[in-house]
């Protein structure tokens, strides 16, 4: 009896617990050196933006100043000045703090109604399956820049809620498309099928059960939404239909490159902007690529 | 196959009533109507309100959406209220410039795409791999409008090699040799800059696609045969690994049409997207309902056409 114990006692400590999604998610980030270097910078560039917008006041950098119009850089002004003798560098810091906040809005919100959507499709599959992929196959093949800038001009009482509620009304697609297939191969599985048997309600089984088993999924996907809509929210600030030029983003400051004059002569205009773009993507993609080769488990490194 | 082409073209016509139909609200949505910009301030109101009657702008909503796409098959897309002319007659010009812009991006991005792709997975992690990886993940996160202006900085202002804006240089007479070849030359660094970057998604994806292909039995097969490496590769593997480029066909379109707004922006080309732009802040809404409506109908077409050539490519399709 004793012994018997004791070798039950031994097997069980050989026993480890496999690990769970989110630390797969973790060793991967860590293996990858790239993703690692991306994660924290974007933790610095995160914690100096916001935590400087603290101290700087917006209003104040927005305010026009005839007397330093175009100044190249300087020591009052790091980054020089723009057309209406604004002080380019702060308007950089604001302009990363307003499009990571966008960013980041609009991935959570279209991340919802991509997710929902995705799993309903994929959970009932059939006809369901079938009438909602026709319609999320509508909304994908339509012109999404033309449509977001009409809707821009034609809102009435255009504000900034505005603008990311249109901006995911025709970017929730991408997400919803790949946790449907996802959901497909999930509802097969016994687990759903011994909850369905055992009478749980639809929306119990699709949020409570089947959400958390594709949760390290909708976080990959997420990430790599997040890259793409810094990049379209700059684009449309850009051609001006993004943020009011009172509410400077990153590619308000890019906008200012249409200006043939801007563009040859004053660099230190627009190039920063250009490259906080280039880098903020490329770090978010760097970190997005790493979880999802941590979701695949032949890819992974660690 | 017929079977599947018609199948497919018979989903077509949803979309297109249901494009109609936003398109349709989103002009209701917009301020003003065809009236509007046309009416003199002192005249009468009621004789205003007369003609409104009588061009049917009092009717409920579906007798005017009837009205309106009856228009549009007899291709009558309306009146600019700027411009004071027909919105086909405003379009023309623009849309065969953006024509050629589109022609000519295709064109680079299929260039640039085979062989990158190609020897990409030929030989697969070598240094040259890398270096295609490389530009194709960066191209990835770059976006189109911060490269085009890179490479009209670049090419256009440091070194001059190409105009900076326009569609033709001034004084030609148009059919000429010089009116073509300036033409050609306004042309190459805006479709350059949009190939550069949307050729990067179906680069990737020959790569891989090449790269599984070859493992599998039938080129061992072709191997085993004596045919040449070349051939191996050409015949075997490149037929196979066509697919994902024959599937990106409209996702390609789709790119274009959001591609050219921002490219003719920036390199003041004088196309369909800049006409967009300019008659949003001039709040001209019947072009830019007309412009939607013709970049909404090429994306649908695009996406048909492109299953239509899977199909003939790829017969497993045709099954399901």
């Amino acid at each position: 009896m004793e012994i018997n114990q004791m070798n039950m006692d031994k097997q069980s400590q050989n026993l480890t617990k496999s690990p769970s999604s989110f630390r797969i998610l973790w060793r991967e980030l860590v293996r990858d050196k790239l993703a690692l270097i991306s994660l924290l910078f974007l933790i610095i560039i995160g914690i100096f933006v916001y935590g400087s917008s603290l101290i700087l006041d917006q209003s104040e950098i927005v305010k026009v100043d005839l007397f330093a119009i175009n100044e190249p850089p300087s020591e009052e002004f790091i980054l020089g000045t723009d057309y209406g003798g604004r002080d380019v560098f702060g308007q950089l810091i604001i302009g990363t703090r307003n499009s990571i906040s966008i960013g980041l809005i609009v991935t959570l919100l279209s991340g919802m109604i991509g997710v929902t959507f995705g799993l309903t499709a994929g959970y009932f599959g059939g006809h369901v399956d079938n009438v909602l992929m026709r319609i999320l196959d509508f909304f994908q093949v339509l012109p999404f820049t033309m449509l977001v800038i009409v809707f821009v001009a034609i809102v009435p009482n255009y504000s900034i809620l505005a603008f990311s509620l249109i901006f995911t009304a025709f970017s929730w697609m991408s997400i919803a498309r790949v946790i449907r297939s996802k959901a497909l191969q999930e509802k097969e599985l016994d687990y759903v099928q011994a909850s369905r048997t055992l009478g749980t309600s639809h929306p119990k089984i699709i949020f409570r059960e089947m959400m958390p088993n594709v949760s390290s999924l909708i976080i990959v996907t997420m990430t790599l939404n997040l890259a793409s809509n810094i990049g379209l929210e700059s684009g449309l600030s850009f051609l001006g239909f993004g943020f009011p030029e009172s509410t400077p983003s990153l590619g308000t400051l890019l906008s200012y490159a249409t200006n043939p004059q801007t563009l040859e002569h004053r660099w230190w205009i627009w190039v920063p902007a250009a490259v906080m773009i280039l880098v903020l993507m490329l770090a978010v993609r760097n970190v997005g690529e790493a979880l999802r080769r941590a979701t695949d488990a032949r890819q992974r490194r660690g | 196959m017929w079977k599947f082409i018609v199948r497919r073209m018979l989903t077509t016509f949803p979309q297109l009533i249901l494009l109609s139909v936003i398109i349709f609200l989103m002009a209701q949505a917009m301020p003003g109507d065809a009236l509007t910009g046309l009416v003199d301030p002192n005249v009468d109101r009621a004789a205003i309100e007369e003609q409104r009657e009588k061009l049917g702008l009092n009717d409920p909503w579906h007798i005017k959406y009837a009205d309106w796409v009856s228009g549009l098959l007899q291709g009558d897309l309306g009146q600019s209220f700027r411009y004071k002319m027909d919105v086909t007659d405003l379009i023309e010009q623009r849309l065969i410039n953006t024509f050629w812009l589109a022609v000519a991006t295709l064109l680079f991005t299929y260039i640039i795409a085979l062989p990158l792709g190609i020897l990409s997975g030929r030989y697969n992690d070598t240094l040259l791999d890398s270096s295609i990886t490389g530009y194709t993940y960066i191209g990835f996160a770059t976006p189109l409008f911060i490269f085009a202006l890179v490479m009209l900085w670049v090419f256009g202002y440091q070194l001059q090699w190409f105009p900076t804006g326009g569609s033709v240089a001034p004084g030609l007479e148009a059919g000429s040799m010089d009116y073509i070849l300036s033409k050609v030359n306004h042309l190459l660094l805006p479709a350059l800059s949009m190939a550069l970057i949307q050729t990067v998604s179906t680069v990737q994806y020959l790569r891989s696609e090449i790269v599984d292909t070859k493992q599998k039995e039938f080129v061992v097969t072709a191997r085993a045969k004596g045919a040449s490496e070349t051939r191996v590769y050409n015949r075997h593997i490149f037929r196979n690994s066509l697919l994902p480029i024959a599937a990106y066909f409209s996702y390609e379109i789709t790119l274009l049409i959001t591609g050219t707004i921002f490219v003719e922006r920036i390199f003041s080309y004088p196309g369909m997207g800049q006409l967009f732009l300019d008659s949003i802040v001039q709040r001209d809404f019947s072009v830019v309902t007309a412009v939607v409506l013709l970049f909404g109908l090429a994306a649908i077409l695009g996406a048909l056409v492109s299953d239509i050539i899977l199909s003939i490519i790829d017969p497993r399709i045709r099954i399901k």
